[in-house]
């Protein structure tokens, strides 16, 4: 976290460079379908 | 893009194609407005011109310098780069399915996607023949990776629990062989749980997803026995018993809400109360015309509900009180890869379903749908013009999303209910957007709070890692 006079920034964003780096698709699949314990993508692991 | 919101005395702002995220004061908020990916170093006049009346001029420039800042470094209004990567999976292999090992249950739960249980086809067990078919056509079609998953689904998986573990008998029997690990899961509804399932199920499968919708008498409202008894009594102990020897391997207790409950934050807290700390409930999708369906006008209560289960969550974490609501869990540090997130589950393409007559379809969403059925194990037919067909599905081949703040995190949302309810893949369900939005918005509030109660109590002892499943203490 960092914080200026006005702003508290909570993470070091990094989408950018798990670009570079990702899509090996050993991640989990996420069902995105109600009837399952489904959802986001966002909560899910890199298996990296 | 950024996406900027007020909620519970937050001014929240996500830079969204860095995924960064701001918490700023009002002045900040305002000046935002009009502000856009075409930052310049000096002030711009519209600043000057549209504030100065309101507000110290002073104060508006080390605004903008510090936003200057941000912007500079890619956190705010950064550029979409990845659209280079969205036909990245299309030759992706197979890795993860769903087996509909039963098609058949023993509840009759009204809002059942799956007919009650038949898949609106005729009600059957899959033969282990079928299964270990399956394993093999995963494996075949898996390429180099290594961790392959496999879903026991029905129905309801624990009637057909001997080809369950015959089925996980051959696939590791042969993992190794072939360098993969299997992961397996299964969803049940605890009707038929004794000792042995419980301690095999402990043993083998990764996660366990636990059917449950809260109090009792909701419950039994909807998850009906076939002589129309409720399930609550019957499946709790047992829940209860598999939840305490599961040591720490995931499972979730999850369920489903209806119009009958929008006050559900009480189910959520229902479950913490009966011992259970992997907690997920999630909106009924149904055919609006149905007395339980969520409609568009219940939406502004929903939204309130998920604002005070938001607050109760924050409540709980700061008394050390621990629990996981699965759908307010975000990673803002880590998480999938941007790839990933262009794509949501991979139906069609990377996960399959496959049912017991052996037949595949994208997912178990699908199943039935003549118009979706991909191939069948037995005579080795796959389509892969389908496949294909389902790997352009992303976030910047359904026209609702790629200007959507939520795409990163939603990647698309579910293609089965997109072609359900909005009649094509690629047409986003609207009322599964407006709802997965308002999550998003209260799990990155919930950051926000807890980010504040650790700074001001200096205290980092409360454990807000997402992929905690050990209780604190």
């Amino acid at each position: 976290m960092t914080q200026t006079k006005h702003i508290k920034t909570l993470n070091n964003a990094n989408l950018k460079e798990s670009a570079v780096k990702g899509g090996c698709g050993e991640c989990q699949a996420s069902c995105q379908s109600a009837c399952k314990t489904s959802c986001t993508v966002a909560n899910q692991k890199c298996e990296k | 893009m950024i996406h900027k919101y007020k909620l519970n005395g937050y001014n929240i702002v996500l830079d969204v194609n860095s995924g960064a995220v701001h918490i700023v004061d009002d002045l900040t908020y305002e000046i935002l407005d009009y502000l856009d990916e075409n930052m310049t170093k000096s002030l711009p006049d519209i600043l000057a011109d549209k504030l100065s009346d309101k507000y110290n001029i002073d104060d508006i420039k080390a605004i903008y310098e510090e936003l200057y800042n941000l912007f500079e470094m890619g956190q705010l209004f950064s550029s979409d780069d990845y659209e280079q990567f969205s036909d990245m999976m299309v030759k992706a292999p197979v890795k993860a399915m769903c087996l509909n090992i039963a098609h058949d249950c023993n509840l009759r739960c009204e809002y059942c996607f799956a007919s009650k249980g038949g898949y609106g086809g005729h009600r059957m067990l899959m033969p282990f023949e079928v299964g270990k078919k399956a394993i093999d056509f995963l494996i075949e079609h898996s390429g180099t990776r290594h961790n392959l998953e496999l879903d026991f689904f029905g129905g309801e998986p624990l009637m057909n629990f001997d080809v369950v573990k015959q089925v996980v008998e051959y696939a590791r029997s042969i993992e190794k062989q072939h360098n993969k690990n299997f992961r397996f899961t299964i969803t049940t509804n605890g009707l038929l749980l004794t000792d042995d399932k419980i301690e095999f199920i402990n043993k083998e499968m990764s996660n366990v997803v636990l059917s449950l919708d809260g109090r009792k008498n909701i419950n039994d409202k909807l998850r009906l026995t076939l002589n129309n008894k409720g399930s609550y009594d019957a499946i709790i102990p047992k829940y209860q018993k598999l939840v305490a020897s599961r040591g720490d391997k995931d499972y979730y207790v999850r369920g489903t809400f209806t119009k009958h409950n929008l006050d559900f934050t009480k189910d959520v807290l229902h479950m913490r109360e009966l011992g259970f700390t992997q907690l997920s409930i999630e909106p009924v999708v149904s055919d609006p015309m149905l007395d339980f369906s969520i409609k568009q006008e219940d939406l502004p209560r929903v939204f309130e509900e998920y604002e005070r289960l938001a607050n109760t969550i924050i409540e709980c974490k700061k008394n050390k009180n621990n629990f996981n609501f699965f759908h307010f869990m975000i990673d803002l540090e880590q998480g999938p890869c941007a790839i990933k997130r262009l794509r949501g589950c991979g139906c069609g393409n990377e996960y399959i379903a496959v049912t017991p007559e052996g037949d595949i379809y994208p997912c178990h969403q699908f199943v039935g749908n003549e118009n979706y059925k991909m191939g069948n194990l037995n005579d080795g037919t796959f389509n892969t013009d389908m496949k294909e067909m389902f790997a352009k599905s992303n976030v910047y081949t359904k026209s609702d999303c790629r200007n959507c703040w939520a795409k990163f995190y939603c990647s698309g949302g579910c293609n089965a209910n997109n072609f359900q309810y909005e009649g094509d893949i690629l047409k986003s369900h609207k009322t599964s957007c407006e709802l997965e939005k308002k999550r998003l918005e209260c799990a990155i509030m919930i950051k926000a709070a807890m980010a504040d109660f650790n700074a001001d109590t200096n205290n980092n002892s409360v454990c807000d890692r997402e992929d905690c499943f050990a209780e604190c203490k």
